[in-house]
């Protein structure tokens, strides 16, 4: 029982002192007070930190602008136009779409089965978390030259792998056909780690007796795994597609250094398109109204996950 | 009590410090050259420019490229930003003029008859409605840089390459003979718009570009731009580059053909020297082993073979810059330096007389081209501004990569171009 205790989560060691506290808790007054006290450095900081930008952004979309100066000269909705019209948007778009799906599809199952490998203890347990977890601690941009270097088609390692088997080794970086793909398998290798992380943080304050209950019960491993273990993760899991999607839609700094979002657009990014066509050409109204597209994604969709799948939490 | 005195001490001592470090004015200087043995001149001019001014300190800065064009509009609109900046003139200049972030240097170049000392198309150059904003350096011309010994493996005479279909025909040779016929940076695209835009330049000449400035003739939609693409897509159906051509970056380009590992490059004259450089063993092809033709004409073309591609660079003065950074600047473009520059055949110089120091007869070569010229049109990218300029750019490297055609391309940027800025 003690050591059921120990691994508690802190949620529940939190819940079961709550009583205490509720009997002697703030009455309207002291909320008030805490109210006056707390809100406004809150309330100033996220305005002059989220609400003024994006106020901004959305302003600026209006007008067509280079980025010097006040800008003047206002065209509506026109930019918004602009942007729907362009091919290389959609390819953004549709690049983001299959960077979320690969993350879901492949990367948070790959996470999820290497940290039911490696949340037990075993020799060497230690060590391969490290190992997994190691391509999330470098910086994106040193990753992404990195791997420029591994795919170059001439000296790189692929090239070489390729060599061996005695074929022209191709430049996966520079077709339309493979950029995004690479860029795809960067990404996987990438964060993967970090899901893993998180994975084996709640296999590791999961409740064991449960586990134990069911096997005396004459459940298989597998049958506990899928019907006592993963529902127990769901909190986590959540957690993770939450954060694989935001993460998916703002990536950047993988892409700029490998592909630039090249050849003809085809590995862009809805940032990456945002950053070539807004901040390069100094067409930065244009810029504004992918910005706040992008923003609009976002929230929507931060606000339809929370309260669809994450309601409880 | 002491503790505060002796703080108040060490402060005011700090104050009167930072006095006599402010009475030394600081030129800010920020360049794009990847050439160290041309750096290393620059770095010397600097110091002896230091040397007979005491109180001035040139500091340089260096930013590679493509990361220089896309970071400074932000850079100009610092308060801190540097007081001269490197630029291909064009578009780009005008934007820069009309937003106020450059300084009219009018008066200080005027002064004692210095201007007179510049070649007055390059001067002209960074003029706007009259007034001076900065000094050209160098120019340059766009042709063919080849490979002599690569030329003969594959059995072509690159003398005999006059035409577009005599290049055509030696990039099929070349390629029959197992020789990568040309290489090209294609991820910076800017490498892959040369073709289109000589082509341009060879078709319509200086004719069609003003006109489609002016909107007349379906503008950059109209019959030259396309015949342009058409032309350039007939080049590219060959394959005539190296593999993954659209995942190398210019220096990367420019280092291959320095390493002997394609026959021709399209290049910047100024190419010649950095090939050097960027080769892997950073000593590249030397002198006897290369060659220069013009970019070839096109049968019906209405521009004349002597008209010329290339770049006019410079260096612009920044707003609120001391009246230093325009004295250094005027001392740097000056006989003596250009002519030292001319002598390790880095610049075609553009101030009268420097090209005396000029002893390769490569150099000498692109010098007399560019005089006997009677339009130099400056690169596309940076003479329609940023934003066409860009567009110029993708869909010439999205004509290379196939994924769009030469009438599609014509007319995106006929759209770019409306759509302006």
């Amino acid at each position: 029982m003690a050591r059921r205790i120990a691994i508690a989560s802190p949620m529940g060691v939190a819940g079961e002192t709550a009583p205490q506290v509720a009997s002697r808790g703030p009455s309207w007054d002291g909320r008030f007070t805490v109210l006056i006290l707390f809100l406004p450095p809150a309330l100033l900081l996220f305005t002059l930190f989220v609400v003024l930008p994006i106020g901004e952004a959305a302003w600026y979309s209006g007008f067509n602008w280079n980025g010097f100066g006040r800008p003047t000269h206002w065209i509506g909705f026109d930019n918004y136009r602009f942007v729907l019209e362009t091919r290389a948007f959609w390819l953004a778009l549709r690049n983001n779409g299959l960077i979320v799906a690969v993350s879901l599809a492949i990367q948070l199952p790959l996470a999820l089965t290497l940290a039911l490998m490696l949340a037990e203890k075993f020799r060497g347990a230690v060590a391969l978390r490290m190992l997994f977890f190691m391509p999330y601690i470098l910086a994106e941009i040193a990753t992404g030259l990195i791997f420029s270097f591994v795919y170059d088609g001439d000296y790189g390692l692929v090239a070489s792998i390729w060599r061996t088997f005695g074929a022209e080794p191709p430049h996966l970086l520079a077709s339309t056909d493979t950029a995004m793909l690479a860029v795809l398998i960067v990404i996987v290798w990438k964060y993967f780690g970090f899901h893993m992380m998180l994975f084996i943080a709640a296999l590791q304050s999961l409740d064991k007796s449960l586990v134990e209950a069911a096997r005396i019960d004459g459940a298989t491993r597998s049958q506990a795994l899928r019907h006592v273990v993963i529902p127990l993760l769901y909190p986590t899991i959540r957690l993770s597609v939450f954060f694989a999607i935001v993460g998916s839609l703002q990536l950047f700094d993988l892409v700029m250094p490998l592909t630039r979002g090249g050849p003809a657009d085809s590995s862009n990014t809805m940032v990456s398109f945002l950053y070539n066509n807004g901040i390069s050409r100094m067409r930065v109204g244009y810029g504004s109204a992918i910005g706040v597209i992008l923003f609009v994604i976002c929230v929507t969709f931060a606000f339809t996950y929370k309260r669809w799948f994450m309601r409880d939490e | 009590m002491r503790l505060l005195e002796k703080l108040g001490l060490a402060a005011a001592a700090c104050l009167l410090g930072a006095n006599v470090a402010a009475a030394d004015t600081i030129v800010k200087w920020l360049h794009i050259e990847v050439n160290p043995a041309q750096v290393k001149i620059w770095e010397e001019v600097a110091r002896s420019y230091e040397a007979s001014h005491p109180g001035v300190k040139i500091e340089m800065q260096f930013l590679e490229n493509e990361a220089y064009k896309a970071k400074l509009p932000t850079i100009l609109q610092s308060k801190d930003r540097p007081h001269i900046i490197y630029s291909w003139a064009g578009g780009v200049l005008k934007t820069q003029v009309e937003a106020g972030v450059l300084e009219d240097i009018t008066d200080s170049v005027k002064s004692g008859g210095y201007s007179d000392t510049i070649a007055p198309a390059a001067l002209a150059a960074f003029t706007q409605n009259g007034h001076v904003y900065g000094l050209p350096i160098a120019l340059s011309q766009v042709g063919f840089l080849y490979n002599k010994d690569l030329m003969a493996k594959g059995n072509v005479d690159a003398s005999k390459i006059k035409t577009w279909d005599d290049l055509l025909g030696a990039v099929k040779t070349l390629k029959a003979a197992g020789v990568t016929p040309i290489v090209v940076g294609g991820a910076d695209k800017w490498p892959l718009h040369f073709f289109w835009t000589h082509l341009a330049v060879r078709v319509g000449g200086k004719p069609a570009f003003d006109a489609a400035l002016k909107g007349e003739n379906g503008g950059f939609a109209g019959e030259t731009f396309q015949k342009s693409g058409e032309l350039f897509k007939q080049l590219v159906d060959l394959q005539p580059f190296q593999n993954g051509f659209l995942g190398f970056k210019n220096p990367q380009a420019v280092g291959y053909f320095g390493d002997g590992k394609a026959a021709m490059i399209l290049a910047i004259s100024s190419f010649y020297h950095t090939q050097r450089a960027l080769a892997a063993d950073k000593v590249g092809l030397s002198d006897d082993k290369l060659g220069w033709f013009d970019f070839p004409v096109v049968p019906g073309g209405k521009g004349e073979p002597s008209d010329t591609l290339g770049g006019i660079t410079g260096w612009l003065i920044t707003k609120g810059a001391p009246k230093e950074a325009t004295d250094f600047l005027k001392y740097f473009i000056s006989k003596d330096v250009q002519a030292r520059l001319a002598v390790g055949n880095f610049i075609v110089p553009v101030v009268k007389g420097g090209e005396a120091g000029l002893n390769s007869t490569f150099m000498k070569q692109i010098a007399a081209n560019l005089a006997k010229s009677n339009y130099h049109q400056n690169f596309y990218d940076q003479s329609l501004g940023p934003s066409v300029g860009r567009v110029v750019n993708d869909v010439t490297a999205e004509i290379a990569g196939g994924s769009m055609s030469p009438q599609d391309a014509a007319k995106a940027i006929e759209a770019a171009y409306k759509q302006g800025n």
